[in-house]
C-alpha cells in the first residue's frame, strides 16, 4: 500500500521501458493501443485539415492534384484502418471486458500484446509507405488503377493494412474466448453489461470479415507486383470482383468500428440516467443482428457498378433491413431516459451527442439503400457526409464519451468538467457545420475526392471547412486536458459516477490483477433501482 | 418544381427521383425530431434533482419494442419499393433510344454520334428523345454523371455499360467522372447541351463531309484488318458467316450457346480462342492492340447492320 491508503496499482506496479513494452497486462496494452492510435488520429487529423483548407477555394491552388489525391487517401487509411477499427475495442474494450465480466485478464494476455505489436509493424510499414511518396487510391484500392495505374507506394501500403488485419482478428478471438469462458460464477449471458455484448457481436465480425479483406488486399498484391491477371482486364480479370470483394469486409468493417461505440452509448445511458437500459434484451440481440445482417448488404456501394439490378434489390432490401435494430437501439436508449434520474456531466453530453449525430447518419443511410435516389448521390458528397455521420460522428462520439467515462478508472484522474464539457459542445456544433453541408453539396451533384470544384459550390465547402476548425479544437482540447490531468487532476475515487458495474467496485486505478478475488454475480446489469417498477410489459 | 439545394430537373427521370428524395427528406426530419424531442424533452423534465436519487427500474415494454420496430419497418419498405419500381424503369433502356457511344479515358470523355461526329468532353443531346450511352473504358474505372438529369453510371474497361435519359429542359448542365480515376479526375468534367431536335440536327451536320458514320467506319475497318478474308458467306469460308448474326445465339465448338451480342463480339475479336464457333477451327488472331475500344464499338455497330440477306460479304460490301 502506498501513502494514499490505495494498493499497488497497474500503473505504478513497475516503471520500467520492459514493463511496459512486454506487458501482458489487458491494461497496460490498453494504454499502449490508446497512445498509438491518438498519433494516428493526429496525423489523419492533420490530413483532413490539409484537405478542408484545399477546398477553400474552387481552384486547386494550395496543393498539386496527386498531392490532394495522396492526402484523401492518407486520411481514409490512417483513420479507418489505424483509429477507427482498433479505437473502442481496443483502448476501451481491452481495459473493461475482463474487468466487467470479473475476469483477472484476457484469455490468452500474450496474444493480446502480439495484436499490439502486430498493429504497431502494420501502421509503421503503411507510414513507410506515406514516407516514401504516398499512395494516391483512396482508401479503397480500386483496380485497375490501383494495380497498374497508380504510381504510389500501393504494395508497401496495402502490406501494411494487410498486417494490421491479423491484429483485428486476433483480438477479435481473444475477445469471443474471454466472454465465452471467463466470466465470473454469475455472470450470466443476460447479465453482461451492453458494452460486452457489443464487443462479443463486434468481435464475431472481425473474426469471420477480416480474412477477406486479408485475401482481397493478397490478390492485389500479386497483380500489382507479379502482372497476374485476376482484376485487370487487360489480363483477363475482372476489376469489378475486387469490389464485391472489397465491400465484403469493408461494409462488415463500418459495424465493427460503430457497434463497440453503441455499446458504449448503453453504458453512458445507463449510468447517468441510474436505470437499467430499456428492454436490454433487445438491445443486446440488436447488436448480433447488426453483426449478421452486415454481411449480407455490400453490394449497396455497387448499385451502379454494372451489377444486375436483381442483384442490387436483394442488396437494397437487405440494406433497409440492418437500419431496423439501428433504430431499436436508438428509441431504447431514449426510452431509457423515460423516468430516469439524469445529470449532465461530459460523457453524458457525449451520450446526447451521439444520439443526435448516429440518428442523422442512420436515417441518411435510407436514401443510399434506395436505389433510385442512391443513382444520383452515389459518389458525391452527401456519401461523404452520410458516413463520416456514422464513423465520425457516431464512433467517435462514442469513444470520446466513453473515454471520459472511463477516465477516472483507467488514470486515477478527474479530468476539469467545464473544459470537456465545452470540448463537447464544440464537437457537436464543428461536426455539424463540418459535414451538414455536405449532405447538399451531394445532392446539388458535387462529387467526391475532387480537387478542384465548380464554382457554385464554393460557399458550402467553405462552410465546411470553418466547421472543420472548430471540429479541430474540440478534438484538440481533449488530448490537452487529459494530459493536464495525469499530473494535476484530482484523484479520483472507486466510483467518480455513483455507477454500476464490476469496475466502479474495484479501486481506481485497478490493481494488476484486477480483482483480489474473483467476484460472485448475483444481480441484472444496471440494477441501480433495489425494487424492480411495475413496467414490465 | 424547384427543390432548394438541388440541381436542375432536365430529364424525364429527375422528378420521379426528387419525389422519393422528397419523401425519404420529410421521414428523415419526422424521425429526427421525434428522437432529439424525446430526448431533450426527457432530458429536461428528469433531470436529477438530488444526488442520491434513484428511479425505479422499468424492464421494458414488448408493445413498445413491436411498434417501434414494425413502424419502421412498414415506412422502410414503402422506400424500397418506390425506389425499385424507378430504378427498373432508369435500368431498361426503351427500345427506341438512340445511341451514342462513349469512350472514358484518363482524363477525357470520347463521344462519338451514330452520324460518325465526333467530340470530348461535351455531349450534345436532342430534347425529348430518349438517348442511350454505350460505354466503356480505355484504362480504368470513371463513372459518367449529369447531375442535372439524375443518372450516373461506372465506365469499365472490358465491358460495355449503358446509361440513358431523355432530356426535358434546354440548356447546359453539368458531366462529371464520379469514379475517382487519378491525377486530373477533378478534371475530367465537361458540359452537357441539351438542344431541340432541329438544332440538333443541324449541329450534327456541321462539318459532315468530315464525319464518317460510325457503321460505315466499322465496314471501313472491317475492310483494313480484311475480316472478310474468313467472315464471309462463301462455302469452304474459314470463319463464320457474320450476316444477320447479332441477337442470335451461337453454337459454340465445347457444346454451349451464346448470344452474339456487344460483349460475345468484343471479346471475339480480342481474344477469339475463348469462345471458338462449332464447326470452325480456331484460327483467327488476337485483335488486341490493334484496335482501339472506338473501332470495336464501330465494328460491332457494322456488324449489328448485316442483315441475313446482304450480299455475300467479300470486300466489295457496300450495305449498312
Amino acid at each position: 500500500m502506498n501513502s494514499s491508503g490505495k494498493k499497488t496499482n497497474y500503473l505504478n506496479a513497475s516503471h520500467t521501458l520492459s514493463s511496459w513494452f512486454l506487458t501482458v497486462d489487458h491494461k497496460r496494452i490498453a494504454i499502449l493501443y490508446l497512445i498509438t492510435i491518438s498519433i494516428f488520429f493526429f496525423i489523419g487529423g492533420l490530413f483532413a485539415a490539409l484537405i478542408r483548407l484545399e477546398l477553400l477555394t474552387p481552384a486547386g491552388d494550395l496543393f498539386k492534384s496527386d498531392e490532394y489525391n495522396k492526402l484523401f487517401t492518407l486520411h481514409g487509411i490512417v483513420m479507418i484502418f489505424f483509429f477507427l477499427i482498433p479505437s473502442v475495442p481496443a483502448v476501451l474494450g481491452n481495459f473493461l471486458i475482463p474487468i466487467m465480466i470479473g475476469a483477472k485478464d484476457l484469455a490468452f494476455p500474450r496474444i493480446n500484446l502480439l495484436s499490439w505489436y502486430i498493429y504497431v509493424i502494420g501502421a509503421t510499414l503503411a507510414t513507410l509507405a506515406i514516407m516514401v511518396g504516398g499512395v494516391d487510391t483512396g482508401w479503397t484500392f480500386y483496380t485497375p488503377y490501383s494495380t497498374v495505374y497508380s504510381n504510389g507506394a500501393v504494395a508497401l501500403t496495402i502490406v501494411g493494412a494487410f498486417i494490421t488485419g491479423f491484429s483485428s482478428i486476433l483480438t477479435g478471438l481473444n475477445f469471443l474466448v474471454t466472454i465465452h469462458k471467463m466470466r465470473a460464477p454469475g455472470m450470466t449471458w443476460f447479465r453482461l453489461p451492453l458494452f460486452v455484448w457489443a464487443h462479443y457481436a463486434t468481435s464475431l465480425i472481425m473474426v469471420l470479415a477480416t480474412p477477406v479483406l486479408a485475401s482481397a488486399l493478397f490478390l492485389l498484391f500479386l497483380e500489382r507486383v507479379f502482372h497476374i491477371g485476376i482484376f485487370n482486364p487487360a489480363l483477363g480479370g475482372d476489376p469489378v470482383l475486387f469490389q464485391h470483394l472489397f465491400w465484403f469486409y469493408s461494409h462488415p468493417a463500418v459495424y465493427i468500428m460503430i457497434l463497440p461505440s453503441m455499446g458504449v452509448m448503453s453504458e453512458l445511458f445507463a449510468a447517468f440516467s441510474r436505470k437499467r437500459i430499456f428492454g436490454y434484451e433487445f438491445v443486446a440481440c440488436s447488436s448480433l443482428a447488426i453483426a449478421i445482417l452486415g454481411f449480407f448488404v455490400w453490394g449497396h456501394h455497387m448499385f451502379v457498378s454494372g451489377q444486375s439490378m436483381y442483384a442490387g434489390m436483394v442488396f437494397s432490401v437487405l440494406s433497409f433491413l440492418v437500419a431496423i435494430p439501428s433504430a431499436v437501439k436508438a428509441f431504447n436508449w431514449s426510452a431509457t431516459l423515460y423516468k430516469g434520474s439524469i445529470s449532465y456531466e461530459t460523457p453524458m453530453l457525449y451520450a446526447f451527442g451521439f444520439i443526435g449525430l448516429f440518428t442523422i447518419g442512420g436515417l441518411t443511410g435510407l436514401f443510399l439503400s434506395t436505389m433510385a435516389v442512391d443513382v444520383h448521390v452515389h459518389d458525391t458528397y452527401f456519401v461523404v457526409a452520410h458516413f463520416h455521420y456514422i464513423m465520425v460522428g457516431g464512433v467517435l462520439m462514442g469513444y470520446l464519451g466513453g473515454l471520459h467515462y472511463w477516465w477516472p478508472k483507467i488514470t486515477g484522474r478527474l479530468y476539469p468538467e467545464a473544459w470537456a464539457k465545452l470540448s463537447a459542445l464544440l464537437v457537436f456544433v464543428g461536426f455539424n457545420l463540418t459535414f451538414f453541408p455536405q449532405f447538399l453539396l451531394g445532392y446539388m451533384g458535387m462529387p467526391r475526392r475532387y480537387h478542384m470544384y465548380p464554382e457554385e459550390f464554393q460557399v458550402l465547402n467553405v462552410c465546411s471547412s470553418l466547421g472543420a476548425s472548430v471540429l479541430g479544437i474540440g478534438y484538440f482540447l481533449p488530448l490537452v486536458y487529459f494530459l493536464w490531468s495525469l499530473k494535476f487532476g484530482k484523484e479520483s475515487p472507486a466510483n467518480p459516477w455513483g455507477a454500476k458495474g464490476l469496475e466502479w467496485e474495484i479501486q481506481s486505478p485497478p490493481t494488476t490483477h484486477n480483482f483480489d478475488e474473483i467476484p460472485v454475480v448475483t444481480e441484472e446489469a444496471y440494477a441501480y433501482a433495489k425494487e424492480d417498477g411495475k413496467h414490465h410489459g | 418544381m424547384k427543390i432548394p439545394f438541388s440541381p436542375e430537373q432536365a430529364s424525364t427521370i429527375a422528378g420521379s427521383i426528387d419525389a422519393i428524395y422528397l419523401y425519404i427528406v420529410a421521414v428523415t426530419i419526422f424521425f429526427t425530431a421525434l428522437i432529439y424531442g424525446l430526448v431533450a424533452v426527457f432530458a429536461v423534465q428528469y433531470r436529477r434533482k438530488s444526488p442520491d436519487e434513484v428511479p425505479g427500474a422499468i424492464h421494458g415494454h414488448n408493445g413498445l419494442e413491436i411498434t417501434w420496430t414494425v413502424i419502421p419497418l412498414i415506412i422502410s419498405m414503402t422506400m424500397f419499393i418506390w425506389g425499385t419500381v424507378v430504378f427498373f424503369h432508369y435500368a431498361r433502356p426503351p427500345k427506341d433510344a438512340q445511341e451514342i457511344f462513349v469512350v472514358g479515358k484518363q482524363w477525357m470523355w470520347k463521344i462519338q454520334h451514330p452520324s460518325g461526329k465526333r467530340e470530348i468532353n461535351e455531349l450534345h443531346v436532342p430534347i425529348n428523345k430518349p438517348v442511350r450511352l454505350k460505354m466503356t473504358s480505355e484504362d480504368v474505372l470513371h463513372s459518367f454523371y449529369i447531375p442535372a438529369f439524375r443518372v450516373k453510371m461506372d465506365v469499365i474497361p472490358g465491358r460495355y455499360s449503358s446509361l440513358w435519359f431523355e432530356a426535358t429542359r434546354l440548356g447546359s448542365y453539368h458531366l462529371f467522372c464520379t469514379e475517382y480515376c487519378g491525377t486530373q479526375h477533378s478534371g475530367m468534367i465537361g458540359k452537357v447541351h441539351v438542344l431541340s431536335q432541329e438544332d440538333y440536327q443541324k449541329w450534327l451536320e456541321t462539318g459532315s463531309a468530315a464525319n464518317t458514320p460510325v457503321p460505315v467506319s466499322g465496314q471501313e475497318l472491317f475492310k483494313t484488318l480484311n475480316c472478310a478474308t474468313c467472315h464471309n458467306s462463301g462455302s469452304g469460308a474459314l470463319g463464320p458467316n457474320l450476316n444477320g448474326i447479332y441477337g442470335k445465339p451461337v453454337q459454340l465448338a465445347d457444346g454451349s450457346t451464346v448470344t452474339a451480342d456487344d460483349k460475345y463480339i468484343r471479346r471475339s475479336i480480342l481474344k477469339p480462342a475463348d469462345q471458338v464457333v462449332a464447326g470452325y477451327a480456331a484460327l483467327m488472331p488476337s485483335y488486341q492492340g490493334q484496335v482501339n475500344e472506338e473501332q470495336i464499338m464501330q465494328l460491332i455497330e457494322y456488324i449489328k447492320g448485316l442483315k441475313e440477306t446482304s450480299a455475300p460479304a467479300p470486300a466489295s460490301a457496300t450495305e449498312v
